[in-house]
Parts: C-alpha cells; structure tokens; sequence
C-alpha cells in the first residue's frame, strides 16, 4: 500500500518544477504550459485525498479543474496569437506595454 | 506490484516535468508535457478514479495538448538563444531549499483527517463513474453549471480575441 504522504510529495515536486518554469521560462507558451503542470500537481492531491479520507468530492473539485484548464488554454492561445500578430514574438519580457 | 506501478508513474511524471520546463524547443516542451499527462492519468488509477482518468487522456491529452502543439506548429517558433530568465540561477537554490523543506513537512505528516462518506468498497461496488456520477448532479450541480457558463464565456473571448481584425488601421507596423 502507497502511502498518501508518496502521492503529496510527488505532487509536491511537481508543483514546485511548474512554479519554477513559470520564473525562469521566458516563452509565453511555455509559460502557459508549466501553469498546466501545477494544475496537475493540484489534481494528483485532490485524488489522492479523496481516495484515501473516503470522500468524492477531490474527485468532482478535480473534475472542475480540468475544465477551468481547457478554458484557460483556450483564452491563453487566444491572446499569444494576438500578441503575436501585433509584434512578432512570444518572450514574456517584451510584452511591457502595461507596464510604466 | 501497486508500490512498483506508483514508483514508474510517480519517476516518470517528475522526468517529464522537469523534461517540460527544462527543454530547449517548444515542440519537445510539448512532447513531455503529454508523458507527463498520462503518466499523472496513471496515477489515477492507481487511486481508484477511473472516470477522472478518462477525462485526463481525452480532454487534457486529447484537448488541451493538441490545442498547445496546433498554436505552436501555427506561430512556427525559433527557438530563441536567451530562453530563461536572466538570472535564473538565483531562482535555483531557493527553490530546490524550499522543495526539500517541503518535502520533510510532508512526510512528517501523518495526514489523519475527517473520513468522508464514499469508503473506497462502496465505490467500487457500483463503479467510480457511477459515484462521480450521482455526487456531482446533487451535491455539485450549481459549481457544474458554472462551470458551464464559464466555458461558453471562454469559448466567446477565445473566439473574440483570435479573431482576424477586419480593417488594417493606418498605424499598423506591417
């Protein structure tokens, strides 16, 4: 039998490597995809919980998640193709145009 | 044979992640982000969550990942020769000090809590999907109908934002 404490320190690792990619990456896609990488990570959590304190709700949160997700990549694409049009680029740090 | 299955996923799924940030072309980034998917779906079943599993492979691995590699494949990247933060370095130390911080917390913990009302034989004797199933259009039905119009509002923006401008303003850099 795995112990829960396994399943958290994965998601644990994880979370940490996607918050690092979101640091140090400096391709918006990329950016996007490590946000999808702790979106994970929370997921392994939520199941894991539920499955060992005999709840269902980890699972339906979890449920919830991936549909945030797919609306988050949708609107995130969205807005990469708009940038992109406008200035030939996806690095994070020559998006500065709100910033003063 | 549980312990070896979670100990495959569990590797794998830290490999791929650290593959997804860590690789130079997009397009790789792309590729271990899908190992890393569904290795994470394996996981889940080896917590008894078959319906969630289904959902990983057909709308993360299905979906999303294909949505990432259509839009990397349209924007036709090159790779840039500064690809991380400048001084990501000083990100490194910190980071790898507070995972292990963290990871000493947790298996300190002996995570004893509440226990709920779906004992894992009760689950099984009807199936995961039939449980997820009937929870989710009693308990869970107005976050379920949020969620719905949340994605047809993001489905709308997505659809706004990409979509082409009609007429070229005269201030355009092309």
């Amino acid at each position: 039998m795995v112990p829960l404490s396994a399943y958290v320190a994965v998601s644990a690792v994880l979370f940490i490597t996607g918050l690092l990619g979101v640091l140090i990456r400096r391709n918006f896609i990329i950016v996007l995809m490590s946000v999808e990488i702790m979106l994970n990570a929370a997921n392994i959590n939520l199941v894991a919980f539920s499955h060992y304190l005999d709840s269902m709700a980890g699972q339906l949160v979890a449920l919830f998640i991936i549909a945030i997700a797919a609306g988050e990549a949708a609107v995130g694409l969205a807005i990469i193709i708009v940038v992109f049009r406008g200035k030939i680029s996806t690095n994070v740090d020559e998006m500065n145009l709100l910033k003063w | 044979m549980a312990l070896v299955f979670f100990a495959y996923f569990a590797l794998v799924s830290i490999a791929a992640g650290v593959l997804t940030v860590a690789l130079k072309h997009p397009v790789h980034c792309g590729l271990a982000l899908l190992a890393l998917l569904l290795h994470v779906s394996g996981l889940f079943i080896l917590l008894n969550a078959e319906f969630l599993w289904a959902v990983q492979v057909v709308v993360y691995a299905g979906a999303i990942l294909v949505l990432y590699l259509f839009v990397l494949m349209l924007l036709n990247l090159k790779t840039d020769e500064r690809y991380f933060h400048s001084s990501f370095l000083y990100f490194l130390a910190p980071a790898s000090l507070g995972s292990l911080y963290v990871l000493f917390l947790l298996f300190k913990s002996p995570f004893k809590g509440a226990k709920g009302d779906a004992p894992i034989t009760a689950v099984l004797q009807e199936g995961d999907t039939y449980a997820v199933g009937i929870k989710m259009f009693s308990d869970y039905l107005l976050q379920f109908e949020i969620v719905g119009v949340f994605l047809l509002g993001a489905i709308i923006g997505a659809i706004v934002l990409a979509k082409t401008p009609k007429a070229i303003d005269d201030a355009g850099e092309r």
